[in-house]
Order: structure tokens, then C-alpha cells, then sequence
């Protein structure tokens, strides 16, 4: 699904390369964790991935389903089925979460040459999707995550995510800023779009969230790069040692 | 601004009242004359003149209208079409009984100047020139002092009642070179209420003054579409009295327009009113020379009183966006809650805004604010969107429309809303890229 190799990225505006040559594979309907210590690049990967500005491609090839999504502008990613998980949700005033959500799911199937969904039948769909994260009709109408708590904005998120259905899933620390129920609520959003053709990147600082939502891979970012994979029990690892035994060996 | 025989405007002052348009009766004869008086009195509109520093007078002054043509709508249905309305049509600032409703409804009477004008006696007599006389502060307005002189029509309307079917005065342009002066006088009795809709450009230049009389616990609510015709030059002025618990309500949608300079006067004089004025302005430079001014004066002078000033305005291409506004809360107009606030989104580098925003406070106990930016489309808003599929210039669209917002939440009725927003998300859709 997500091929990733050699990814060299530095900051477009300074001297300063913040990935160092990234290799991952993600398979089709595989959970992959990302766990690493503050300012490894994690995030970096993320926002490279979307498109976002700012960032400069040195080296290397990112791939969804052979497709080379560095060369794609960032609605085309999305409409190819690649979605991020905001760390920090971007609050938009003026702007209604059922029009945005509505203007997007629209803009992907008129990209992919679909038809356009009907009110009708997107009203029918958002309803169910807003209630299984138990998002309120208010929540609906009020301007995208103005005024929301951090739990909403995260929850929003992940109903943008089970609205757009996408192949390829990025989290970005989605569980940071939430208390453990809303940890609760989200990871069961998660887990309910888990299926065989689509598949995760979850970004997280802890172990905790992967309790909630079970990875097939954990890798270990450090310094630019993934410097060690290995199964769930990696996360427990980290959790208990912290990381300093692995940047020991990066160091020997 | 030339009078109906095409006299040229008078240059030396002295000539003015010997230019003022003859009216068989008493009562706008008099009105006539004073405002040639008020006129002969502060002189035409000076290079040097603060109010008129960001906007040159001169096309609204020059003794003939610059040539504009008129758009052409094609098949376009114009705004307002949808709604039950009484209309009343004005070709190139002729009234057009044939295109025109009866003038009449429950709860309204509507009669046009230039009949009024056979009268010796009317109703509008305390109004016309009257309140346009009030609006002479902090600055002279003698453009409008003009309009009450030279106003060749207009319509006067008095609501008596709920007034439930909006009127609606619909302004037709044709000829290249026509020159209007259109003078109306709306009168809101006490309890009663009126919306007003307006539509179209009116001519190749225009020059109008509404005066607008809201009684006690009445209210009047007013929707205005300036029209897409470019090479126009439009002067307009709102002059508004408010009574106690009135409400009033105006807004105004400007797209295209060489120069329009939309002024508004508004004096608050009974207790617990509440007066809302709101723009929105979009401009882009390669239709032409962009230049759209709005000019907003609120005076508080009662207790409890509520105002608010919204305007937006949205540049591209060189376009020119001009504001200058001014709260005055009089001496113990305590409890004044008065907020002003004018924004502009600039789409590059080229657009300029100027903003001139003030207040004047002479009470101790009022909550009275002004916030006027210019900026750039929000980049982290822009990729968030488009991170969830929705193309570049449709999500410009949609963070142009939510800069807007807050303008169309002054329009109270949601389908006039709706159809405003339809033409504001056309426009867009034509000057994308």
C-alpha cells in the first residue's frame, strides 16, 4: 500500500534536513505504529506525506499503490485515497463542518470521475457516522472545530476519516490532548474502519493508544529514520525503557 | 450629476439655486431650496477635504457621467427573484410604471416624488432634506445636499403596519451616459415594520439619498445589490433615525463598480434601539479599475442602544478597498454597546485597503470597540482543506465565503441570505485563478 524509500526531506526555508533516508512499507489492511522521542521527524513524515508546504524532497520516493504521491498536490492525494489525522485539527470559522465535509466527500468522487452524493443521501450517511462517535447534530453545524474540545476535534477527525474512506490512514499523535475516554472513543472510530483493503500509520509518543488500537508493526523513529521495527511488544519496550538504549546503540 | 435638461453642475456656487428642480408644490419647493442653500453654503466636495482623501470626488463632480455600459445579465435570474415582493422599477433612473407593481399593499403607502411633488402638503415634508440636514456631522456632506436639491424621483414610503411582502426597487441601466438622482424617504411608523430589497446599478453614474425614519418599536430591514455593471460611478447615502426599541438592519453586496462610495449616516435617539450595517465588497482589478468606499457615521445619543458596524471586503488586482468609520456616543448615552469592525482579504499583492476607523466617546459606562485587519487567505486553513480532497481554488472559495460570513448573518431572512451567497459563490467561481 505506502512504500516509502530513501525519504530525505529538509526544511524548505533553512539548511536544516529533518529525514534522513525513511524506508517503510505499510501492506494493504496492516496497522503500522510510529513511536519515536521529540523532533525524530515523525510528524515531518506525516506533513510530507499530505503535501503540506514547507518542505523540500532531497532523496528518495513515497508510493501509495504504485503511485508516486510526491508528485501529486494534496487534494489528489486525498482523492487517491491517502487522509491525515491532524495532530493539531485547523480551526476554520465561517466555514460549516456538515459544508466542508460535504464540499470534500463531493470534490474526491468528482475527482475519481463518481458522481456527486445527493443532501439527501449524505445526510442519511454523515447521521450514522456522527453517531457511532457519538457527535451531535450541533457539533455538525457549527463552524470546523471552532470552540471544539480536544477530544471533538480529534473525534471530528476521525469522522472526516470514516466520511472519506480512505486506503491509506495516517495518525498524527491522535491521541494526544485526549483523556481516556475520548482515547476510548476515538480508538473504537479506528478500529471499526480497520479492514483488509485499507490500512494505518498510527504516530504516537505512547504506548498507551496502541493498547486501544493493536498494531501488526511497531517502528522506532529516531534522528530522521526508522532505526528498529519489530512486533507490538516493541511498544512495551519503549514504554518501559524509554529510549535511550536505542539511541545508545544509534550512538555505538 | 446633471439635472434631467442637462445643465451642467454649477461651479460657481452662486448659480446653484437658480439650478434647483422646480416642483409645483409648496412643500418640496422649500425642501428644494434649502438644500440649494445647504449646498451654495459648504461648496462642492475639495481635493483637500479629509473626507474625501482616499476617494477623488471628481467623476461624481464632473459635469457629465463618464460613459458605462451595462452588463449584460444574459438569462441570469436577478437577485431577489425568488421572493414575493412589490416591485417598483426605475430605468436609468426613470421610474417604469409599466415594469412596476401597483403601489400599493397592506400597511404601505408608496407614492413616487414626482407625483408628491404636485402636493402642498405631505407627510414626507418633515423628512426629505430633513434628516439628510442631521447627517451634516462630524463632516459636510454636500453631495447629498445636492441629491435633495436636484433629485429628479425617488420613492416615498410609509409602512404603517407589519408590512409582510417586501418592496423591492429594482434600478435598470441601459444608455451608455445616463445620469440619475434618485431621492426616496422611507417612513417606519410606530410598531410597524418594512423590509426594503434593491437591486441593479441605476445608471452610468448615480447619485442616492434615502432617508430613513424608524419610529418607536419599529423595524426596517434592508438588503441592497449594487449590480455587476463595471464602469459605473455610484454615490449613495443612507440617512436613518431611530426611535426607542427599533430596530434597524442594512446590508449591502458590492461586486464590480469603477467607484462606488456607499455612505451611512445613522442617529440613534431612542433607548434600547438597535442599529446593524454590514458590506460586503468584491473586487477584482482585471474587470477594470476597482474602487468601493464605504463611509459609516452611528451617532448614540440614548440609553441602551446597540450598533454595529460590518464590513468586508475582499481584493484582488489592484483593487481598491476603502473604509472609514466613526462611532460617536454622545454624552450620556450610558449602556452604548457599539462595536465596529472592517476587514479586508487581500487575494494578493497588488489590492490595497485603507481604513480609517474611530471612535468618540463622551459616556462613562458604554462597551465600544473597533477592529479593522487586512490579510492574506489563512496557508494552514488552505492545506486542511485541501488534505481532505477539496481543490485549491474551490477551498479559496470556501475560506473567501467564510471571511464573508458575518455580513450575510445581518441579513435576517434566510433565503435572501441563501440567494446572496449563490451570487457572491458565482462571483467567485468567475474570478478564480
Amino acid at each position: 500500500m505506502l512504500s516509502i524509500k530513501g525519504l530525505e526531506v529538509k526544511l524548505e526555508d533553512e539548511d536544516k534536513q529533518i529525514l534522513k533516508g525513511v524506508d517503510l512499507e505499510v501492506p494493504a489492511g496492516k496497522v503500522h505504529a510510529i513511536m519515536g522521542p521529540n523532533g525524530s521527524g515523525k510528524s515531518t513524515l506525516s506533513y510530507v506525506l499530505s503535501g503540506r508546504d514547507g518542505y523540500e524532497v532531497t532523496a528518495g520516493s513515497a508510493t501509495m499503490d504504485g503511485e508516486d504521491l510526491l508528485d501529486m498536490e494534496p487534494e489528489e492525494r486525498a482523492a487517491a485515497g491517502l487522509f491525515l489525522a491532524f495532530q493539531y485539527p485547523v480551526e476554520i470559522p465561517g466555514v460549516g463542518n456538515m459544508t466542508f465535509l460535504r464540499t470534500a466527500v463531493n470534490s474526491q468522487r468528482k475527482a475519481r470521475g463518481e458522481d456527486e452524493m445527493s443532501a439527501a443521501d449524505f445526510l442519511k450517511f454523515i447521521r450514522a457516522k456522527a453517531k457511532d462517535l457519538k457527535i451531535d447534530a450541533d457539533m455538525l453545524k457549527r463552524p470546523v472545530n471552532v470552540g471544539f474540545s480536544g477530544g471533538e476535534k480529534k473525534r471530528n477527525e476521525i469522522l472526516q476519516m470514516a466520511m472519506l474512506e480512505p486506503k491509506m490512514c495516517i495518525l498524527d499523535e491522535t491521541d494526544s490532548g485526549l483523556d481516556v475516554d475520548a482515547m476510548k472513543l476515538v480508538s473504537e472510530g479506528v478500529n471499526a474502519l480497520r479492514a483488509e483493503g485499507r490500512s494505518f500509520l498510527v504516530i504516537t509518543h505512547y504506548q498507551r493508544l496502541l493498547d486501544h488500537i493493536k498494531p501488526d508493526v511497531v517502528h522506532i523513529m529516531a534522528r530522521g529514520r526508522i532505526v528498529k521495527s519489530g512486533g507490538p511488544e516493541l511498544a512495551l519496550e519503549v514504554e518501559n525503557n524509554g529510549y535511550a538504549d536505542i539511541l545508545a546503540e544509534l550512538d555505538a | 450629476m446633471s439635472s434631467p435638461v442637462n445643465s451642467p453642475v454649477p461651479q460657481q456656487e452662486g448659480l446653484i439655486s437658480a439650478q434647483v428642480r422646480p416642483a409645483s408644490g409648496a412643500w418640496l419647493a422649500k425642501a428644494r431650496t434649502e438644500a440649494a442653500a445647504r449646498l451654495t453654503q459648504m461648496g462642492l466636495p475639495k481635493r483637500r477635504d479629509e473626507y474625501w482623501k482616499w476617494t477623488r470626488p471628481d467623476a461624481l463632480i464632473a459635469d457629465q457621467a463618464a460613459p458605462a455600459s451595462a452588463f449584460d445579465y444574459g438569462d441570469e435570474q436577478p437577485v431577489f427573484h425568488a421572493v414575493d415582493r412589490l416591485k417598483i422599477v426605475f430605468v436609468d433612473g426613470v421610474f417604469d410604471a409599466e415594469a412596476s407593481d401597483d403601489l400599493s399593499g397592506e400597511g404601505l403607502e408608496i407614492e413616487r416624488l414626482s407625483d408628491a411633488a404636485k402636493a402642498d402638503i405631505h407627510w414626507a415634508s418633515s423628512l426629505y432634506g430633513a434628516l439628510e440636514t442631521r447627517g451634516h456631522n462630524p463632516v459636510d456632506r454636500p453631495l447629498a445636499a445636492y441629491n435633495s436639491a436636484m433629485a429628479t424621483d425617488g420613492v416615498l414610503i410609509r409602512a404603517t403596519g407589519k408590512v409582510s411582502r417586501p418592496v423591492s426597487v429594482m434600478y435598470r441601466h441601459f444608455s451608455d451616459t445616463s445620469d440619475a438622482i434618485l431621492h426616496h424617504v422611507v417612513k417606519v411608523e410606530e410598531g410597524a415594520s418594512l423590509t426594503l430589497l434593491e437591486n441593479g446599478t441605476a445608471a452610468a453614474r448615480l447619485s442616492m439619498v434615502t432617508e430613513i425614519d424608524v419610529a418607536d418599536g419599529a423595524s426596517f430591514h434592508h438588503v441592497r445589490a449594487q449590480g455587476r455593471d463595471h464602469g459605473r460611478h455610484v454615490l449613495t447615502h443612507i440617512f436613518a433615525r431611530l426611535g426607542r426599541e427599533s430596530v434597524f438592519k442594512s446590508f449591502t453586496m458590492a461586486v464590480n463598480g469603477m467607484l462606488t462610495r456607499n455612505e451611512c449616516v445613522i442617529e440613534i435617539l431612542g433607548d434600547d434601539a438597535k442599529a446593524h450595517v454590514a458590506g460586503a465588497a468584491l473586487g477584482d482589478g482585471a474587470d477594470g479599475e476597482f474602487l468601493h468606499d464605504d463611509t459609516v457615521f452611528v451617532t448614540h445619543d440614548a440609553v441602551n442602544c446597540e450598533s454595529r458596524q460590518v464590513f468586508k471586503k475582499v481584493l484582488k488586482n489592484g483593487a481598491t478597498g476603502i473604509f472609514q468609520g466613526k462611532i460617536l456616543v454622545k454624552a450620556g448615552a450610558q449602556k452604548t454597546d457599539g462595536y465596529q469592525k472592517s476587514q479586508s482579504l487581500l487575494l494578493d499583492e497588488d489590492a490595497q485597503f485603507l481604513a480609517k476607523p474611530e471612535l468618540e466617546i463622551y459616556a462613562d459606562d458604554v462597551a465600544c470597540s473597533h477592529g479593522s485587519t487586512s490579510g492574506a487567505i489563512d496557508e494552514e486553513a488552505l492545506f486542511y482543506l485541501r488534505s481532505r480532497g477539496v481543490p485549491e481554488r474551490i477551498a479559496t472559495d470556501l475560506l473567501v465565503l467564510a471571511f464573508l460570513a458575518d455580513t450575510i448573518e445581518e441579513i435576517e431572512d434566510a433565503d435572501i441570505a441563501d440567494d446572496i451567497v449563490s451570487r457572491l459563490e458565482a462571483w467567485l467561481e468567475r474570478h478564480r485563478g
